[in-house]
């Protein structure tokens, strides 16, 4: 009795922390911030999977979840840059509140609803389920990872933006690692700068001349 | 209360998060973040029905994948997103939509 009483308070103390640590990811102005969030989520989630018995989903969460995501995060953070100002909701809070409330309570009702066989300790092993029933599961995943590595391609990859030399000529790829906002000319990167300053340089020789 | 039931809690909150998450925000790293608050309560939601089903070994291979293509969203999605504010200066969703009306 003792036992069951501190697996649940343990279940509870995660599910707990796990709701707000989510609740703060969104919440939370700066991103950077809500990646750790996110991290301790995954970690949350991952000592549940544990307890419940689940050891392989358990330490792919952990390293995936809050692993690979985590820093596959900070390195977009880190070219995009930690924004701060995040506009207004799409929709009214008070909607998104009670569109959110609705859909959990009516999720709620249908999963206590379902009969459960509850634990029963003797359990088909996840190689058999895996590679036995789920076969064509597996070659998803390969073809999911082979996707996932050209994802990886493009979030790495450099922009080709066309640079304008000093003489007012197009180059041809050069590339440029310093982004940019766009600038009066409607242009992006560092080329569009140049040119801005190329072309102030030659109103103020007007104004000389 | 039993650890599934205290678990169903868990997918609820973590679902109604992402939820919420997902309406509030324009930002497209936080949209990402928002999805995969939302698949963490799918993969445990899994787990659980696996577990309550009697069929844990199917709930967990399903785990699996689906904590495979989580992740795979989150790579397209942050190139998406980092190739958008390169292209764009903004990772602003109403932002880089060029549909009016």
């Amino acid at each position: 009795m003792n036992t069951l009483m501190g697996n649940a308070a343990i279940y509870l103390i995660l599910v707990v922390g796990a709701v707000i640590c989510a609740y703060r990811a969104m919440t939370e102005a700066r991103i950077l911030s809500s990646t750790i969030y996110l991290a301790c989520v995954s970690a949350a989630v991952a000592m549940m999977l544990y307890l419940l018995g689940a050891y392989q989903v358990a330490v792919i969460e952990l390293s995936v979840g809050a692993g690979l995501v985590t820093v596959l995060l900070v390195y977009a953070i880190s070219v995009v840059g930690d924004d701060a100002s995040d506009p207004g909701p799409v929709i009214p809070r008070p909607v998104a509140v009670g569109l959110t409330l609705l859909t959990a309570v009516m999720l709620g009702y249908m999963a206590y609803s379902l009969p459960s066989k509850g634990l029963t300790g003797r359990f088909p092993p996840l190689v058999n389920a895996l590679w036995e029933q789920r076969v064509l599961d597996v070659w998803i995943q390969m073809v999911l990872i082979f996707a996932g590595v050209l994802g990886i391609l493009g979030l790495l990859a450099e922009g080709k933006l066309a640079r304008v030399d000093a003489h007012g000529h197009e180059g041809n790829g050069h590339k440029t690692v310093k982004i940019a906002p766009p600038t009066a000319c409607g242009f992006t990167g560092a080329g569009a700068c140049a040119a801005d300053g190329l072309q102030k340089e030659v109103q103020k020789e007007k104004v000389h001349a | 209360m039993t650890p599934i039931q205290i678990g169903l809690l868990g997918v609820l909150g973590l679902l109604g998060v992402g939820c919420y998450g997902l309406l509030i925000t324009r930002n497209l790293i936080k949209v990402v973040i928002a999805l995969q608050i939302l698949v963490k309560a799918a993969v445990l939601a899994l787990v659980l029905a696996g577990d309550a089903g009697g069929q844990a070994g199917l709930g967990q291979s399903l785990a699996a994948t689906v904590i495979v293509a989580d992740t795979m969203v989150a790579v397209v999605g942050l190139a998406l997103a980092v190739q958008v504010r390169r292209r764009c200066g903004s990772v602003d969703v109403s932002a880089i939509s060029t549909l009016r009306g």
